[in-house]
């Protein structure tokens, strides 16, 4: 078996590669559920019935997609510019953590102010996590994926620290969790008695957003360069450290927007399950959208309608819900392999 | 030489009961033909096509190569000669036609049976392991597992033979990092012969060595054919393949343009069979030096690798061509470094028309005016998965023609690019293609354009013709002599001597560091530029 380079795929073929390795994926986990004894047909309808089945359904689905939407944004931006961040899930805490510091009545302020400034101050906190190791890169070539992977545990440890502590809500009998917000630092729902906030407004403004300056701005240029060729990138007078830094706060920014939304706009207070890794999901999401900032809001929906989904048919087929994870670590891989194949032509023989 | 043969012919029967079976015994005195006598090829292709989408790099190419016979492929780049010698060597399959080594068809696509079938090939970029020693090199992937140490000490004994009676001299135990670019290759050389190959693929061979050690090798070419080594040198410098081959085969556009014994055609005849026209020789023109557009004043520079250099000066003048000749690894490198921008002085001025700049970066270079053709252009000079509008507005993306306000515009950029692909005669399907689909000598027109078209003042040219053929050679030329006449100062670092002489209007040779007084063009004879690049009597410039 060997590879040969082929040209650029078309804009078809790109779509192609991501259904591909959907499709190969469904293949692969209805081997899984033979094997547990269930048909994979009737799992996978009630799959889809869970996940945009109903209103109910499709609201929940958006819901959860909401924060995949943000962390899968996060390491599209990073990995476009080869910075390995790994650590979303510990953005994503920071800036749940900086919301509950400021939202929980620190700050009397009408809610069109106070929302905008604990989103800003979140951002900033988020950012600056993923400042250091990006420094550590590139002052003396620490490998990020370590730190930030690290990170990870790190913030989550000082996030237990908080709830046992300072953060501690002294009403919530002994539960490691925070205060609630107050009102004003609440996202309204979009629908009355839906659980689907403005959250998901912000992320699918943000994900325009990104792909405008992926696209069209210089920063994007620089970013896009850099992660192609970082050495021809300096030599054409590009900062490439600079760049560097801009990435991994715009990357440490939209996590941890998805800590600031899943407390503001879902769950009112900061607790350690906040997420049931939104981050590390992120990256699947990323690369399911081939880094695409608009194709991240699709594979967060159809990533977070798999967990959905997946919900409901353990409770009506009994099969355990963890052929969810199976479904996207299997997309995960299945996708790398496309990728290799959108680049690649593989000659048998 | 006789005794080269015999002393060849007993180590290779010594070594063939060692073969893995399933290998033919290697004989370079006995090839295994049955009936066909020695006058049969050894390789036969037959209407190689090969497509990628719409191009046709390879179209109906057939040729023969006959036992101790060197062919020549010449071609210019994207001519297809390096996309045969991958279908030869299994790296990519033909859409039609066939490959025959020694009467058998070999199965297309499988590196594994070119080189059981004792095909070998010196790539044009060393396929070395940095870190192991040269033996180790050269076994790789040749020994058992078992009974490594028995293995080693044969093998050892096999090299020092091998590289005696060719002449490759090298040392099995040296580490390859420590190695020329000579050694490195005589490394390659010995990694095919060890593994009995009796046809060898040269590509490109000489685009690294010295006058020298080019001389060392097309001795060690010919014993190789006298001893019955087919051998295939692949190249687009006229002089050579007319002092190395017994045959040249022309390749023009993916088609064979013709095929001639190389003692019946004449230089002229050969150059325009492969460019399809005749090249008219470049007019020299009377020159007249302006003041100095870049001093280095006794700047030092430290590289993270390889040669740096300290206290040295250097004054690049309007209107004339310096030449900076010098064996690679002797500091030009960190030169170019420091010029473009890449290296920071760690003592000493640079003066750009007598102003001192401090902060020296390279966009500090860009700015004060240097256009910059960096040596590789692959992992240096472009970005190879973006397009080429991306790839040529690297430089300028920041100027208020591409963008404002932090935004591009695209439009301006493609302009830009199509301007460029215009005036500097390059090919490629559109300026949304992935740069690095184009052919080297393609890439390198662009990357010329992105340097030249804001006429800088000062341009630093690193090896700005290697790997290039005849025709995209003499562009590259034409261009700078141009960037001269109009009153650039270029410095030229080449490590081929011929073009410097062509034109450098000023020469200087680095050697270990240091820079020789300069002489004008003809000062100085090949013979005394080659003391001065041996490190003999260099003073201070």
């Amino acid at each position: 078996m060997r590879l040969e380079p082929k040209p650029a795929p078309s804009k078809l073929a790109l779509l192609l590669y991501p259904a591909g390795a959907v499709a190969v994926t469904l293949v692969i986990t209805s081997l899984l559920v033979l094997a547990a004894g269930a048909s994979p047909l009737s799992v996978f309808a009630l799959v889809w019935k869970g996940a945009a089945g109903s209103q109910f359904a499709l609201m929940e689905t958006l819901t959860r997609a909401t924060p995949l939407i943000f962390t899968g944004l996060a390491v599209a931006v990073a990995f476009r510019a080869k910075l390995w961040n790994i650590g979303a899930e510990a953005q994503l805490y920071i800036g749940a953590v900086v919301t509950v510091v400021l939202g929980t009545g620190t700050l009397a302020l009408h809610s069109g102010l106070l929302l905008p400034l604990i989103a800003v101050s979140a951002m900033a906190a988020g950012a600056l996590l993923l400042l250091g190791p990006a420094l550590l890169k590139t002052s003396f070539g620490v490998d990020e994926v370590v730190t930030t992977l690290l990170l990870n545990f790190i913030v989550l440890l000082f996030v237990s620290m908080l709830l046992e502590g300072p953060l501690k809500d002294p009403t919530g009998l002994g539960w490691p969790q925070s205060q609630k917000v107050i009102a004003e630092a609440q996202l309204p729902r979009i629908i009355q008695g839906r659980r689907l906030h403005y959250g998901f407004v912000l992320a699918l403004v943000s994900a325009v957003v990104v792909w405008v300056i992926m696209k069209r701005t210089a920063l994007g240029y620089e970013m896009r360069a850099v992660g192609h060729n970082p050495e021809a990138a300096r030599f054409a007078g590009i900062p490439v450290n600079t760049v560097l830094m801009k990435t991994a706060l715009l990357s440490g920014g939209l996590a941890a927007l998805a800590g600031f939304s899943e407390v503001a706009g879902l769950k009112g207070n900061l607790t350690r399950d906040l997420s049931p890794g939104f981050g590390y999901t992120g990256i699947v999401v990323a690369m399911l959208a081939m880094l695409n900032p608009l194709g991240v809001v699709v594979s967060a929906i159809f990533v977070a309608g798999i967990f959905v989904g997946a919900d409901a048919m353990s409770r009506a087929a009994g099969v355990p819900s963890y052929i969810a994870n199976v479904m996207t670590a299997t997309a995960l891989l299945t996708m790398v392999a496309a990728i290799l194949l959108s680049r690649y032509r593989v000659r048998w023989r | 030489m006789s005794s080269a043969a015999r002393r060849v012919g007993a180590l290779m029967s010594s070594t063939a009961g060692s073969t893995p079976p399933g290998q033919p015994p290697l004989a370079i005195g006995h090839p295994p033909l049955e009936g066909e006598g020695s006058r049969a090829p050894v390789l036969r292709l037959t209407d190689i096509t090969k497509r990628f989408g719409p191009l046709v790099a390879n179209d109906q190419i057939s040729f023969e190569l006959a036992r101790g016979e060197t062919v020549a492929l010449l071609g210019e780049n994207g001519a297809g000669k390096t996309t045969l010698m991958n279908i030869l060597f299994g790296h990519y399959v033909a859409d039609e036609g066939t490959v025959e080594a020694f009467g058998r068809p070999l199965p297309p696509g499988d590196p594994r049976a070119a080189l059981d079938a004792g095909i070998g090939m010196v790539h044009q970029h060393f396929t070395l392991a940095d870190n192991m020693t040269v033996l180790e090199n050269i076994t790789l992937g040749t020994q058992s597992l078992r009974s490594l140490r028995s293995d080693r000490r044969a093998a050892r004994e096999r090299i020092r033979a091998l590289s005696s009676d060719f002449g490759l001299a090298v040392e099995p135990d040296a580490t390859v990092a420590s190695l020329s670019v000579g050694e490195r290759q005589r490394v390659e050389i010995l990694k095919a012969l060890y593994r009995d190959a009796k046809i060898l693929i040269l590509d490109e061979p000489t685009a690294v060595l010295t006058p020298a050690e080019t001389d060392a090798l097309f001795r060690t070419l010919k014993t190789l054919a006298a001893n019955g080594l087919s051998i295939i040198f692949i190249s687009h410098k006229l002089a050579e393949v007319l002092a190395v081959s017994d045959r040249v085969v022309v390749l023009r556009g993916g088609r064979v343009a013709g095929e001639r014994r190389t003692a019946e055609i004449s230089r002229g005849e050969l150059a325009a069979l492969m460019v399809g026209y005749d090249l008219a020789p470049s007019p020299v023109k009377a020159i007249r030096t302006g003041p100095p557009a870049l001093i280095l004043e006794n700047v030092a520079v430290r590289p993270r690798s390889g040669m740096g250099f300290a206290d040295l000066s250097l004054t690049l003048r309007s209107g004339e061509i310096t030449g900076l000749a010098g064996v690679s690894g002797n500091g030009q490198a960190a030169l170019a470094a420091l010029i473009a921008g890449m290296e920071r002085p760690t003592a000493g001025d640079i003066v750009v028309r007598s102003e001192r700049i401090r902060d020296w970066g390279p966009r500090r270079a860009l700015g004060a005016g240097v256009g910059r053709i960096p040596e590789d252009r692959h992992a240096v000079g472009t970005i190879g998965d973006m397009s080429v509008t991306e790839n040529v507005i690297a430089e300028r993306y920041r100027s208020g023609r591409f963008s404002r306000h932090g935004f591009m515009r695209w439009g301006a950029a493609r302009d830009f690019a199509e301007e460029i692909i215009r005036d500097y005669d390059v090919k490629c399907p559109s300026p949304e293609a992935r740069i690095r689909l184009l052919s080297g000598g393609n890439m390198q027109k662009l990357i010329l354009g992105r340097a030249l078209d804001g006429e800088p003042a000062i341009i630093l040219a690193n090896q700005p013709t290697r790997g290039l053929d005849v025709g995209a050679v003499a562009y590259v030329h034409g261009r700078l002599v141009a960037a001269r006449d109009r009153g650039a100062a270029v410095l030229l670092i080449s490590e081929d001597l011929d073009e410097i002489q062509t034109l450098a209007d000023r020469i200087v040779v680095m050697s270990k560091g240091r820079l020789s007084a300069p002489s004008a063009r003809g000062e100085r004879t090949v013979a005394q530029l080659g003391e001065l690049m041996a490190g003999h009597g260099l003073e201070a410039a």
